[in-house]
């Protein structure tokens, strides 16, 4: 249920960013997701797959790019990956944890093909 | 193969609506909270039994959130406060746009405190912004003792725990110093109450800490 309202939010970035005659030639959408960020990668990729079913983003597949939790102790500034979800330094045991990573849900970025034959010359969409 | 790069948060426009919000509960001086539980666990009987204590010395309002029906509209609306009922149809969560739509209907510069009551789960609603200045996170005895470490996202999100039904401890296994002991290692900085709704066993020290809390924002 929860996924499926964030599949639509990555559709709506997508189409925000991705002129309406491109939308076919979408072929992979990165998302970068946090393993705290509460969503199911899995879950995540079937929703986005029936909410694209049917619209020009159909062919378009998910590139969930998973990022690990990181954590610096405020006290001591030691860097660690929290082992279990409970945050505590393991160099002076101070439970003032940051979070720097694990908690993002963005859009990346999208790879198209090369426009298709019949869609009108357009401008606006840069190469790398 | 063109790239087109995007790199933007996809709750982005909940996290803009929800900065809206905020400027909004500011300019009316408005201290807000967004309360989340499992469901049942005494959302409801809490707002109630804070109504009876501080109804005739705070001007509250509430905001109800529920998948169906407006029972708990109609729980609130009995203290003869502004409450606005909000129906997600089966959304699983409140989201900032329907927070916004729900503010025009109250007289939010006759107000000290907004509540929000949001739909009850442990997931969801811990990834939405309402434009709340904290959340208040409700878990009731009869859930065991694991919760906090079950559902880390929402305890690491809330500024206090409320531990709900302690009238019920004779009878259960919870053992409430290490719901407390789970609740803290997962955030060090939880404000914690321990209240029966039945006997009204606490809620003078919840709703103490409200009114202060609440008086430091007029």
């Amino acid at each position: 249920m929860h996924e499926l309202s964030i599949a639509q939010g990555i559709v709506d970035l997508v189409r925000q960013h991705v002129p309406g005659e491109r939308a076919r030639d979408v072929r992979t959408v990165r998302v970068r997701l946090g393993a705290l960020s509460g969503v199911v990668a899995d879950s995540l990729a079937f929703c986005f797959d029936a909410v694209v079913d049917g619209t020009p983003l159909a062919a378009a597949q998910l590139d969930i790019e998973g990022v690990p939790t990181e954590a610096a102790c405020d006290d001591c500034g030691r860097r660690f990956a929290p082992a279990d979800l409970v945050f505590r330094c393991p160099a002076c045991g101070s439970g003032r944890v940051r979070l720097l990573a694990g908690q993002e849900l963005q859009v990346v970025h999208v790879e198209l093909d090369e426009a298709s034959e019949t869609a009108p010359a357009r401008s606006g969409v840069s190469r790398p | 193969m063109t790239v087109i790069t995007i790199e933007r948060k996809v709750l982005a426009k909940n996290d803009e609506i929800a900065r809206q919000n905020r400027e909004t509960f500011d300019r009316h001086g408005l201290f807000v909270f967004n309360v989340v539980s499992s469901p049942g666990a005494g959302k409801t009987c809490l707002l109630e039994r804070t109504l009876e204590v501080l109804g005739g010395s705070v001007r509250l309002a509430v905001v109800e959130g529920d998948v169906q029906t407006d029972f708990d509209a109609q729980r609130v609306a009995r203290y003869g406060v502004p409450v606005v009922q909000i129906v997600t149809n089966g959304g699983c969560h409140l989201e900032a746009k329907l927070v916004q739509d729900a503010l025009a209907s109250l007289p939010l510069d006759q107000l000290d405190v907004l509540v929000i009551e949001n739909v009850g789960n442990l997931v969801c609603p811990a990834n939405y912004d309402l434009g709340e200045a904290l959340k208040v996170v409700v878990v009731s005895t009869t859930e065991g003792d694991d919760k906090p470490l079950k559902y880390p996202g929402m305890f690491r999100n809330a500024s206090v725990l409320v531990i709900n039904k302690t009238d019920l401890l004779p009878h259960l296994d919870t053992d409430v110093a290490a719901l407390r002991r789970n609740a803290l290692q997962i955030n060090p900085s939880l404000t914690v109450f321990e209240t029966s709704c039945r006997t009204k066993t606490g809620i003078a020290e919840w709703c103490d800490w409200l009114k202060a809390r609440a008086a430091r924002r007029a």
